[in-house]
């Protein structure tokens, strides 16, 4: 068998394939790595756009541009096209990208199952987009999809269903991949406590999917039989009960929002220790913590729910384990501060980028701990105090972590060096605009205004006005990360990179020794020294 | 930094509720005309004071370094990398934090859903997109929906300024009335889809289940009018189905009694004379425009693959009787509104599609004829 196996790699060079068919067929790591985050950007595009058409609506009181259905369709789309086209994808990108690299394999643990993942999301995406162009319209129900409000989606409804079911098989299959890597395929030395915390807070992410996208895919599936085959899961007058759809999609719903937190957290203790040229300050708490998170995900599902006419016990259950949530996300935070202090700092963009991450993100931390408490919840519930608090979990949080990684290793990537001015430039547009877009959104919560409305009261008018005008801002900034990323790859300032890109990086993942751009394939034999500065 | 500052702004401004130029505009949470209400705000106010506190704290610490420990300034990196102490304390102190914050919010929890006691209750039906109210004590019964002035002027591309507007979005055709001072018990449910029953100033929303029935109690003080919105999105007019609550004295609330009570009486009465066509189509304009516009649309054109269109529909042209059934008993997403419209309603709507939005098919229903089909036919029954 394995001189069969040396015979056939002898008659093989293993460069990529020429034209177009090479990102077809590709089985390579980087390739796949390539692909998901560029397909992530473009939908981060479209999912912008449709923020936009939204902040537009918004901008004055009366309805200007888009009928009230169309509205529901567009905040729906927004979020399943940010969620499960953007977000989560960019993700999967960079763990494709980075995690062999960083853990000394030469390529993921299973290959062509890679490329499958990679084109289901790409079918699954387009099914979605579809629906934007049949009768009835694209789903309007929010992404919650709940019945039976979502049942009365006109042709879209099997579509969206589908969809959901395809994406889901493909975020199951890079999970089964990323675990298969991490577990089989580290170099000789690298133990698990001496993994970078990007691959920890992968490996637990990819258990929370494999928990989680299979019930979110029973629950649409119940959503497809109600309509079509005369079940009654979610509907009463049958014996079922529209509630228990609520349960079943927060049980995913919950782990799913971490899903997109857990490798923000991951990059981010990645980056600073870089700059701040020191080790992660708690290392195994950062671990522990990270799994402790993703183990109260589990548990708390209800604190979305808190309104919807619980007993009592329940209530308070929910209510306690959510504030649970805050103390080992307090230790994140915390640990992040200590590896700052007394460091030798400097503030290129990556670093810009993580440090607007810790602050916003525990902003966002904060009303959510305000949330947790459940009679106040009873005054914030589906108010715009919960539409800041999400994005402020999600956008300065996830998606600048994302950016943050973007001008991190593009340069690793592409061996070409971003144009400093202008990503710092693309920062503070940035880190300003996202704040004039999202914080007055807590004022208009907490004054009264429910989200997911297409038009409001005259009272709501300035501070949705502003942010608008903060919205449009975010909207066009990130145009120059899209020139920035297509300008590195073209060939950037010029610069010629080193291995290291970044002072003594090489000290704090095995990437950082290989050349940049790295070769097509990398790590062929594994490396012999395991960096620990990180730990 | 200049974000910094932004943000702390914004932040203290939040805390103190500092009131603007504008007045019109509020910065943090209404304290609400009710105990319960009251309590909430001031959880709101212990939470929010705490996350400044750790904000002030956490950031400070953070900004300190950034400025104090940069290359730039010749710093050089120290190498700890764990410290136990510290970072047992960094976990119990939160902790402690927490269990401070859980007491006095379970305190509210136990007082909110305590419901028992209650001296009334009122009934709560989500509709898509207006309220049902129902007094369970007196038989007082009725729809609330948008008021006509916001309706027309929320229209896409109206072009009409709602500023203009008194209550823009907030405002309804019947308000629901409550006395003060009396434990009201609330009961929810919802005809077709999830809806939410928000008004801040009673200090709690609760979601309407079809199907399915939840329980919450108010008691206001002061005499006043509360308005509040749907809060869960339940389709294309979600933002449209305001809520206004109306608290009067005890003697006002008897008289608005009397008077709801004589005006169902004289309501019964007109049922029964014999209305002329053409003021049934009169009437039916009005109805036409609050309970069935917003699907079929005020020209009656429909939404392609959604709601049909009326104007030329085989339904509304064809037997006068089979119409009546299916406006009275439903089909699909259309509601049952033989419990829904007064049976002059019904008939003036009725009379009114089939001699308008385009088509003139001459005919009409009288109301007595809807009246003896409320009454109990054997059609009515089916549903029951």
């Amino acid at each position: 068998m394995s001189a069969v196996v040396a015979e056939h790699d002898d008659h093989h060079d293993h460069s990529p394939a020429k034209g177009l068919l090479r990102w077809v067929i590709t089985t390579n790591h980087k390739d796949i790595g390539t692909l998901y985050l560029l397909f992530a950007l473009t939908m981060f595009f479209v999912g912008g756009a449709m923020a936009m058409v939204i902040r537009a609506e918004l901008f004055e009181p009366g309805m200007q541009f888009v009928n009230p259905q169309f509205f529901n369709s567009m905040t729906t789309m927004h979020a399943l096209v940010m969620v499960f086209g953007a977000v989560m994808p960019a993700f999967v990108g960079l763990a494709n990208w980075m995690i062999p690299m960083m853990i000394g394999a030469p390529d993921m643990a299973l290959p062509r199952m890679n490329n499958m993942s990679f084109w289901m999301l790409v079918a699954g995406v387009l099914l979605l987009a579809s629906t934007l162009f049949m009768e009835g319209g694209a789903p309007a129900s929010g992404w919650t999809l709940y019945p039976p409000l979502v049942l009365q989606t006109g042709k879209a409804l099997p579509f969206a269903i589908f969809s959901v079911h395809l994406l889901g098989i493909s975020s199951i299959m890079g999970a089964i991949n990323i675990i298969a890597t991490i577990f089989n395929m580290r170099a000789p030395g690298m133990t698990l406590m001496k993994m970078p915390m990007f691959v920890w807070t992968w490996l637990i992410t990819a258990f929370l999917l494999i928990a989680i996208m299979p019930v979110f895919a029973g629950a649409v599936t119940m959503l497809l039989t109600d309509k079509f085959f005369h079940t009654s899961f979610f509907d009463a007058a049958g014996g079922g009960d529209p509630v228990l759809y609520q349960h079943i999609f927060w049980f995913f719903g919950h782990p799913e929002v971490y899903v997109m937190i857990l490798p923000t957290f991951g990059v981010a203790s990645t980056i600073i220790p870089v700059f701040a040229r020191k080790p992660l300050f708690g290392y195994s708490s950062m671990v522990y913590a990270t799994a402790a998170i993703a183990f109260l995900s589990f548990i708390v599902w209800a604190h979305h729910m808190f309104t919807v006419g619980m007993p009592i016990a329940g209530e308070l259950y929910f209510m306690y384990a959510t504030m649970l949530i805050a103390i080992p996300t307090g230790v994140k935070v915390f640990n992040w501060t200590a590896t700052m202090w007394k460091g030798s700092m400097t503030f290129e963009t990556p670093m810009l980028f993580s440090i607007a991450f810790v602050v916003l993100f525990t902003m966002g931390g904060f009303t959510g701990l305000m949330m947790a408490v459940a009679p106040v919840d009873f005054q914030y519930h589906d108010t715009y105090f919960i539409v800041a608090h999400f994005h402020y979990t999600l956008v300065p949080a996830s998606v600048f972590i994302l950016m943050a990684a973007g001008y991190f290793w593009l340069p690793k990537w592409t061996g070409h060096m971003y144009d400093e001015r202008i990503g710092r430039l693309h920062f503070w547009l940035s880190v300003i605009s996202v704040n004039i877009l999202f914080f007055p959104q807590h004022f208009l919560g907490l004054a009264g205004m429910p989200r997911r409305i297409p038009d409001y009261a005259v009272q709501f008018a300035d501070w949705n006005m502003i942010s608008s005008i903060g919205g449009f801002i975010f909207g066009a900034s990130q145009l120059l990360f899209l020139y920035i990323v297509i300008n590195t790859i073209k060939g950037g300032t010029g610069e010629k990179v080193t291995a290291e890109v970044w002072e003594d990086a090489a000290k704090h993942s095995l990437e950082w020794t290989l050349p940049s751009p790295p070769p097509y394939h990398t790590f062929t034999t594994p490396p012999t020294v395991i960096p620990t500065e990180h730990i | 930094m200049k974000k910094t500052k932004q943000l702390f702004a914004g932040l203290i401004l939040m805390a103190l509720g500092l009131g603007t130029a504008q007045a019109e505009y509020t910065l943090n949470l209404m304290k609400g005309v009710t105990k319960v209400s009251n309590d909430i705000y001031d959880l709101h106010m212990l939470v929010l004071w705490i996350c400044v506190f750790i904000g002030v704290g956490v950031f400070g610490t953070m900004f300190y370094s950034i400025y104090h420990h940069r290359k730039s300034r010749g710093h050089k990196a120290e190498q700890f990398h764990e410290n136990t102490t510290v970072e047992i304390i960094w976990t119990i102190i939160p902790t402690l934090i927490l269990i401070g914050m859980a007491i006095p919010a379970t305190k509210a929890m136990i007082e909110l859903d305590d419901v028992q006691e209650s001296e009334m209750s009122i009934k709560v039906t989500g509709h898509q997109w207006k309220w049902e109210y129902e007094y369970l004590d007196n038989g007082i019964h009725f729809f609330s929906s948008l008021d006509e002035a916001s309706n027309k002027v929320r229209q896409v591309g109206s072009g009409m300024d709602p500023r203009s507007v008194p209550h823009y979005l907030l405002n309804v055709d019947k308000p629901l009335v409550i006395p003060t001072k009396k434990k009201i018990r609330f009961v929810f449910t919802s005809a077709d889809v999830i809806h939410s029953w928000w008004v801040p100033d009673l200090g709690w929303k609760k979601d309407t289940n079809p199907g399915f029935i939840n329980e919450s109690w108010t008691s206001v003080d002061e005499p006043g009018t509360y308005r509040g919105q749907c809060t869960e999105l339940c389709g294309k007019d979600h933002g449209f189905m305001p809520i206004v609550v109306i608290a009067m004295n005890e003697p006002d609330y008897n008289a608005w009694v009397d008077q709801q009570k004589a005006a169902v009486a004289a309501e019964t009465g007109s049922a029964s004379k014999q209305w002329t066509n053409e003021e049934l189509i009169a009437k039916g304009k009005t109805v036409y425009e609050t309970s069935c516009a917003s699907c079929h649309m005020p020209d009656g054109t429909g939404l392609a693959g959604t709601f049909p269109a009326l104007k030329a529909s085989p339904v509304v042209t064809g037997d006068i009787n089979a119409q009546v059934k299916l406006v009275f008993e439903g089909k699909g997403m259309m509601p049952a509104f033989g419990k829904m419209l007064s049976a002059v309603d019904f008939a003036a709507v009725v009379t009114y599609t089939r001699n308008s939005l385009g088509n003139s098919v001459g005919d009409s229903i009288q109301p007595s004829a809807i009246q003896a089909l409320q009454s109990g036919t054997p059609a009515a029954d089916k549903n029951e």
